[in-house]
């Protein structure tokens, strides 16, 4: 059997450069393993060698993460490496994002596996998890060698293509890929084996993890409502006719900008609904029936709310996947930020 | 679909008309239809000047 090339990555501290006073010293490379990659080297015994350890300090990638990965990649390239172990960051979040962001460019650059290991709360899990192979590890360094084993066991598995078992069974993070695999018992057995663990009180694991909803802090409306601006968003998929944005009728990606300058209320003739998760017969017929634009621009005119904002954003939430939908949020309120508006109705079928 | 909006973290959610129509009811007289709509849009102005901590729903009727 050949044996494999292996390149590791440290940061300043574990590669024995020092601690937070070399935290900005820059990329550089060592022939063989150093510091916390001699465990790498103790883990892979006769089946690989490190032939170069990588080193950068937390700050200098956290500063200029771009270029910083893209000087570490090339060394990384230099040593033509069968396999990278970045890390284990345990809970340190520089050093974890560093190694999931130089993991994820070693992927895609070189085609060569690569692999780190981080606590759960480690920032660099939920920013890369999706991408890299990230073994979970506990909070502190303090059992190296068992944690380092399980990162070079996966690593060896992707460099040796061998099939590889379901995140828990591995122990890295899920990756959110669906694999198909045969099982013995169909779905009605597991899902009554499920309930009657669930009703005897026991453990039980779901095979359709939810979706995890971060908390968002509740903003305060810091102006009065006279004089406040008001804009009317909606997700339930109104148009202008002809769909000039190509809006999905379901799993939608993108979302429009209406104006309603200079309008008392919307026009049915002019607008079209393309919603394909809810009868739209009666918002056609009135679009009022899901943005309240007639009514809006009448409390505008008395004086209730300061102004009603001029553009109307809309998309199609239906089937929309939980990514899209954030990004086209965060998309839209940046333009109403910018535009200066205070506060936002949202109209949801 | 409150109860969907609460699980997703939505901080003030009111109660509109249904699905099909949040806004409006088709079986209304159309007065009576815009101040169904007005009373929302109110409820909702009103769920804006409320300070909240959790996700919070705020019956229009």
């Amino acid at each position: 059997m050949t044996t494999l090339r292996v390149v590791c990555y440290l940061n300043q501290f574990f590669g024995r450069l020092g601690g937070e006073d070399k935290a900005g010293v820059g990329p550089q490379v060592v022939t063989g393993a150093v510091g916390s990659a001699r465990a790498v080297q103790q883990a892979l015994g006769e089946a690989g060698t490190v032939v170069a350890t990588v080193l950068c300090g937390d700050n200098y990638v956290a500063e200029q993460t771009e270029r910083a990965v893209a000087d570490l990649v090339a060394l990384v390239t230099a040593q033509g490496p069968d396999l990278v172990v970045a890390g284990p960051a345990f809970l340190a979040g520089r050093y974890g994002v560093a190694c999931g962001a130089l993991c994820a460019a070693v992927q895609a650059q070189l085609k060569v596996p690569a692999v780190t290991g981080m606590h759960a709360e480690n920032p660099g899990v939920d920013l890369y998890r999706r991408q890299v192979y990230i073994v979970q590890t506990g909070g502190e360094a303090s059992r190296m060698l068992d944690e380092v084993r399980r990162l070079v066991a996966l690593g060896l598995k992707l460099v040796r293509a061998e099939p590889l078992g379901a995140p828990a069974a591995e122990g890295y993070f899920a990756r959110g890929l669906t694999h198909n695999t045969v099982v013995s018992e169909n779905a009605a057995e597991r899902a009554t084996a499920m309930l009657l663990e669930k009703l005897a009180g026991r453990p039980f694991a779901s095979e359709v993890p939810l979706p995890d909803f971060p908390k968002i802090p509740a903003p305060r409306l810091v102006k009065t409502l006279e004089g406040a601006t008001i804009a009317l968003v909606t997700d339930g998929g109104l148009v202008p006719q002809g769909n000039p944005d190509k809006i999905e009728a379901l799993n939608a990606t993108r979302w429009g900008a209406y104006s309603i300058e200079g309008q008392q209320g919307l026009d049915a003739a002019k607008y079209d609904n393309v919603h394909r998760g809810y009868d739209t017969t009666f918002v056609k017929q009135d679009p009022h029936r899901l943005v309240p634009v007639d009514v809006a621009r009448e409390l505008e005119q008395r004086g209730v709310i300061g102004k009603l904002h001029e553009t109307v954003y809309s998309t199609t939430g239906v089937a929309t996947t939980l990514a899209h939908s954030a990004r086209m949020g965060r998309e839209i309120a940046e333009q109403l930020r910018a535009a200066g508006v205070d506060a936002v109705i949202l109209t949801s079928t | 679909m409150t109860p969907v909006a609460v699980m997703v973290g939505a901080n003030r959610i009111v109660t509109a008309a249904g699905i099909i129509h949040p806004m409006g009811n088709a079986e209304l007289s159309p007065a009576d239809e815009k101040a169904l709509r007005r009373r929302i849009v109110e409820k909702a102005l009103q769920a804006l000047q409320t300070e909240v901590v959790r996700p919070t729903v705020f019956t229009s009727e």
